[in-house]
């Protein structure tokens, strides 16, 4: 009954943050702060939603002893960690090749990489 | 030899958490353990010169991999939640100050600079746009910036984060 809460309560994070990452997405004006509520927010809700993979996985194996649990939640695990490289890389690459083609931050208060030989 | 044996071992401690739970011999049943080892044995012929490049090995220390776990677990998962609650109070209220900002992060190794950027990107209200290859420094988009801190020339690392200083982590798992 323990792990049903939780997992209740990581599903429940998990669907709020993605729910303001889409939010996020209508409000911010420009594609700099859009990235941020899209990519990042959702990703933190991600990773709720899979450790209520987990923590499913794990009562499970402990209550039945069934081996597939254990490669459920390794999986799981192992996806997250892909997930999180995957989508800051993604970000990165999204940012860069947005500058680079000429959309500047606007609104911005400052702006260094223009500034710079880069 | 020395970049073979690395890939070959790498390749097969994934190949192992990847068939974890598969039979009787530990946790991995026999026809498992051999056909990883074909396998990691055929990676290792393949790819050692992409995976050991630099032939720099000291990443291969296990305990730079237990201490980059814990860096992931505390210090990062804290900074991460505490940037997702500051980023969804942005988004319901619509206060924002973005712009993008100059970042020393005194990091010598790729590796190093690899992760703090990707530190960076992944904790909400920060991301790196682009990097100086020359100084190392990182060029990141910040969606609030204190006000009258644009000013500032150079950000330290550590303006960027509340609770730790995740740049003196990272220096201490890559270097």
């Amino acid at each position: 009954m323990i792990a049903d809460t939780i997992i209740l309560v990581c599903i429940a994070i998990g669907l709020v943050f993605n729910t303001l990452g889409v939010i996020g997405i209508l409000r911010f004006p420009d594609v700099y702060t859009r990235l941020h509520a899209e990519t990042k927010t959702t990703t933190f809700g991600t990773i709720f939603l899979s450790l209520a993979v987990i923590v499913y996985a794990i009562s499970r194996l402990l209550s039945d002893g069934d081996a597939q649990f254990l490669t459920l939640s390794v999986h799981t695990f192992v996806a997250l960690i892909a997930l999180a490289f995957t989508n800051a890389t993604g970000a990165h690459a999204i940012a860069r090749a947005a500058h680079r083609s000429g959309q500047v931050p606007s609104p911005a208060v400052i702006d260094r990489y223009s500034e710079g030989d880069a | 030899m020395i970049p073979f044996i690395v890939t070959a071992l790498a390749a097969f401690a994934i190949y192992l958490i990847l068939t974890a739970g598969s039979g009787t011999v530990g946790l991995w049943s026999p026809f498992e353990l051999g056909a990883g080892a074909v396998v990691s044995l055929l990676t290792a012929a393949i790819s050692r010169n992409y995976f050991c490049g630099s032939r720099d090995y000291r990443m291969a220390n296990p305990l730079r991999w237990l201490y980059c776990a814990v860096y992931i677990f505390v210090p990062f998962f804290l900074e991460m939640a505490r940037a997702n609650l500051d980023v969804a109070y942005r988004v319901i209220t619509g206060r924002i100050r973005p712009g993008i900002v100059r970042v020393s992060p005194d990091l010598a190794t790729d590796f190093g600079v690899l992760l703090l950027a990707n530190s960076i990107t992944l904790t909400p209200g920060t991301l790196t746009v682009g990097i100086d290859e020359a100084t190392n420094d990182l060029y990141v988009h910040m969606i609030h910036i204190g006000l009258g801190k644009e000013k500032k020339e150079i950000f330290e690392s550590g303006d960027l984060f509340t609770f730790f200083p995740l740049a003196d982590w990272i220096r201490r798992i890559a270097e």
